[in-house]
């Protein structure tokens, strides 16, 4: 057995201490590291290339110290303690004795993007078959030590006893920090879920006693010795190039190391990072652009869309027109939009680069440390292997933002500075210019309902630009790769399932269809929190209230007698018993509901929304959302409460406020003033229940809500105002106030 | 050009040499290395950077360092006291009030001068403290919470 040498006693109390950065730190030599804890980021690279090898997922040093690692990145979902809670429930030890390692391609194995709310169905379970593997190999250790069987075998915190003669052993002494070395096989047995102690409780994140303690370190905080500053100066608009750019001026401004321009990408490096702000305003005063108009106009971008989509392909459902509508049956159509959308991270997007003797280190809070690592090798031409991404993380993302950006930003400039960590920072106005938006969409449904008031067909269809243009080893998806002298081609077109998904009613309809229309937007888009989910649980859970009112049925009772799925109508139910619902009208006060499984597979969700109207003022106020969730087994009830409540309290925000204005000339929502979001007399009260079920499998629940509430706030306001509003953002406005008594 | 600045931060004076005209924000996180305060959007409509100055709580980012000089700055590190946490701390991390945690330095300082002057804040004097702070996470209700246990503790003393 190899003895691990990342663990030493001494980092560990550091290590311990800190639970946040969770890394080794090594000396990194010449550079001057010093060993001032927050200022040592290298952490010895010891990955393990086998994947099986349960050394890659979980680690015991000497003093009993257990380590997890996983490929998946903290982006404020509270990932690491549901593994932690995972691994150390599997093997009996104290939580406290746990640590975690996070995303680095210098010590984890590669799980792709940390997206899809799938972290605990993926890197959770890997962790958690690791973790008895581990107990099955310790077990057979502790029989031969302790002259007992297996099956005689008990273990608490960490210390295995025999309960033939009563001796004990802990892991410690078994292990004696030396590695595994075996395989996880398939077939380790599991806990059994009446045993657990830890997987169910609401451990608290120690992560957030640092973050209330100012001792927590986001990648904007890094500081490493030696490092310097860099602003990168993008264009007015997305396709313009830079016809002059005079760089005396900036070369002269206090502090400046180095303009850097390559095409129409164009970077001043400083000393300090006011200096680099200076620099870049100056830069800013002096560079010519030549644009190029965006089109079409915001006015005209629905229309385009249905008009410039792409004929349509039957994606999900039957995949087959509908039948001759029987005469009998009443048809319904209604048309639904959704705007370009921010994820509007309040952290702007930041990286460290380092150029050091032939290897590249990027410090980074992608979603992707792997695939990052892939597209900076593209980008800067360097093999993968001289190469490491080290996730950090960052203000929460909600998807794919600058954050990969910024990365390709901070590799080109390190290649020009090197031995220098580079660190670079966006502007709030490039952040909200230049990231990814979630796409705008149109969608169309058309129903059938029969006499007996059921849905026997329906039909959607969807007009949406990508969901997702992560870039996955390519350095055209790169800001910085597209403006280079000579650019890199963003390869469009990967419309990927995002697109559709949710579209499908989870409703036992006769038929059910969907087609997808691709349209390529004039703006930038890419992953936002439950991609198209949002705009088609919209237009979905909107419809069905369309169709209950025409039905004459109770809205929820109408969605009960669709569903045969029993956790779908629990949730339902479970929803209706907390917040007695009925539809007893009551004077400017609307109630309105909504459900969705997210993606159809991962975690069930229902909701009910509450405004309240001003009719002085013509404007409402969301008073109250209330839901319930359903994600199999709960790793950590209070972390599914906090991230769903959050997601609830995001998708109002986006539903109510929200959307991208930009005009010929660029993108007009540049900072907060132009692009409000939710602020804290506008946010309702939030209260959200979560059913347990230890004997299945967890779901991913992180994005559950945000569908379900953007159609649950429209049916609320109907139920208000009689007015239906089908175009997100669903401001006062749009409701017609001669209508309301 | 850089000038000597003298300014009084968690209690300590500091004397810096600076552009005075460089923002109170770059001081405090780059010449004296407290995280607390963040960049979020540079023109004082997030929250991100707030600090108290003189007991209130005000956005760091525009102020020069020079102008803040005349006032005593405070962080979010200057309110934990010999390692022994403010009780809006504790009651943030009972609460479990944090997602990703970027905003919260500057929620903790807002409700710091909110209940140094309000003891007994309502609800809505609360969302009115911390309406200039954002929060994308959508922690806002257990926000409010932590700042309502926190004012509960310092009542009981």
């Amino acid at each position: 057995m190899k003895q691990f040498n990342d663990i030493k006693s001494g980092r560990r109390e550091f290590l311990r201490g800190s639970g946040y950065l969770l890394m080794g730190f090594t000396l990194m030599p010449g550079l001057g590291f010093t060993t001032e804890p927050d200022e040592c980021y290298l952490p010895e690279q010891t990955l393990i290339a086998d994947r099986e090898a349960i050394d890659s997922w979980i680690r015991f040093d000497a003093d009993g110290i257990l380590t997890v690692l996983t490929g998946k990145m903290e982006l404020g979902q509270g990932i690491r303690t549901a593994l932690m809670q995972m691994a150390a429930e599997e093997l009996d030890i104290d939580i406290k004795k746990v640590r975690i390692i996070i995303a680095d391609t210098g010590q984890t194995q590669d799980e792709r993007y940390t997206a899809g709310s799938g972290s605990i169905e993926g890197s959770g379970n890997a962790i958690r078959n690791a973790a008895a593997e581990a107990r099955k190999y310790l077990m057979a250790l502790a029989a031969k030590e302790l002259g007992s069987n297996v099956a005689e075998l008990s273990v608490k915190n960490g210390i295995v006893k025999s309960n033939k003669n009563q001796k004990t052993i802990a892991y410690k002494d078994l292990v004696k920090g030396k590695r595994f070395e075996a395989e996880v096989s398939e077939k380790s047995e599991l806990k059994k879920p009446a045993d657990y102690k830890l997987v169910g409780k609401s451990i608290k994140r120690t992560d957030i006693n640092d973050i209330a303690a100012a001792k927590s370190r986001f990648i904007q905080d890094l500081r490493l010795p030696d490092m310097v500053h860099a602003r990168v100066m993008r264009p007015p608009v997305y396709k313009a190039s830079l016809v002059s750019l005079p760089t005396e001026q900036v070369q002269k401004s206090p502090g400046v190391l180095k303009v850097v321009v390559n095409g129409n990408f164009a970077a001043v490096i400083a000393s300090q990072e006011y200096e680099s702000m200076k620099a870049l305003e100056k830069m800013k005063q002096t560079a010519k652009w030549e644009s190029k108009p965006i089109m079409p106009l915001q006015a005209q971008l629905y229309a385009d869309m249905v008009q410039n989509g792409n004929a349509g392909e039957m994606v999900e459902g039957d995949k087959k027109t509908s039948k001759k509508p029987s005469e009998s049956a009443v048809m319904l159509e209604a048309e639904y939009k959704r705007p370009y959308q921010m994820h509007g991270s309040i952290g702007t997007s930041c990286a460290i680069g380092l150029w050091k003797d032939g290897q590249l280190t990027i410090w980074s809070h992608t979603q992707g440390v792997y695939p990052l690592r892939s597209t900076i090798s593209d980008l800067v031409n360097l093999p993968l292997e001289k190469i490491r991404v080290i996730g950090v993380p960052g203000a929460g993302c909600y998807g794919h933002n600058g954050a990969d950006d910024v990365g390709g930003d901070a590799a080109l400039l390190a290649l020009q500075m090197p031995g220098k960590p580079v660190r670079v920072q966006w502007m709030r106005e490039d952040e909200h210019k230049w990231e990814p938006y979630g796409s705008a969409m149109v969608l169309k449904i058309k129903a059938e309902l029969n006499p007996e008031g059921k849905v026997t067909s329906w039909q959607t269809d969807i007009w949406s630009d990508t969901h997702s243009s992560r870039p996955g080893g390519k350095a055209g998806h790169l800001i910085a790769g597209q403006h280079l002298e000579k650019p890199f081609t963003f390869e469009g077109g990967g419309f990927s399932g995002g697109s559709h998904r949710n579209s499908l009613p989870l409703y036992d309809f006769e038929t059910k269809n969907v087609a997808l229309h691709n349209y390529k937007g004039p703006l930038r888009t890419s992953a936002l929190r439950s991609l198209g989910a949002y705009g088609n649980i919209f237009a979905l859970e909107s419809f069905m209230d369309e169709l209950a009112l025409k039905a004459g049925k109770d809205p929820v009772q109408f969605r009960l007698d669709h569903l045969t799925d029993d956790r779908a109508k629990e949730v339902i139910t479970t929803l209706v018993k907390k917040t007695g619902w009925d539809l007893k009208k009551e004077p400017g006060i609307g109630k309105g509901f909504a459900f969705a499984q997210y993606k159809n597979n991962a975690s069930y969700f229902a909701v009910k929304a509450e405004v309240k109207l001003d009719r002085a003022a013509q404007t409402y106020r969301l008073v109250k959302l209330t839901g319930v969730i359903d994600s199999g087994q709960a790793i950590n009830p209070d972390g599914i409460i906090n991230q769903t409540s959050g997601g609830m309290i995001q998708a109002a925000s986006w539903t109510m406020l929200e959307q991208v204005n930009y005009s010929s000339d660029g993108i007009e929502s540049n900072s907060w003033e132009t692009y409000p979001i939710f602020r804290f007399e506008d946010v309702p009260d939030t209260e959200v229940f979560v059913i347990d079920r230890p004997e299945l499998e967890p779901l991913g629940a992180g994005e559950a809500a945000q569908g379900p509430v953007s159609a649950a706030i429209a049916n609320a306001i109907f139920d208000a105002t009689g007015s239906r509003l089908r175009e997100i953002p669903l401001t006062p406005d749009k409701i017609d106030w001669s209508k309301v008594s | 050009m850089a000038e000597l600045i003298n300014i009084k931060v968690n209690g300590k004076n500091h004397h810096v040499t600076v552009d005075p005209e460089m923002p109170l924000l770059y001081l405090l996180r780059n010449n004296l290395r407290l995280n607390g305060p963040k960049y979020g959007c540079g023109i004082e409509r997030c929250g991100s950077c707030m600090v108290l100055l003189n007991g209130k709580a005000q956005p760091s980012c525009v102020i020069p360092g020079a102008a803040a000089a005349v006032y005593e700055v405070t962080t979010l590190e200057g309110l934990t006291k010999n390692n022994v946490l403010d009780p809006i701390q504790e009651a943030f991390i009972e609460e479990q009030a944090a997602q990703c945690g970027y905003c919260i330095s500057g929620m903790i300082i807002s409700a710091k001068a909110l209940l140094t002057e309000n003891k007994n804040p309502t609800d809505q004097e609360i969302r009115q403290a911390l309406q200039r702070n954002l929060c994308r996470c959508g922690t806002h209700t257990r926000i409010i919470n932590a700042v309502k246990k926190a004012a509960a503790k310092m009542n009981k003393g």
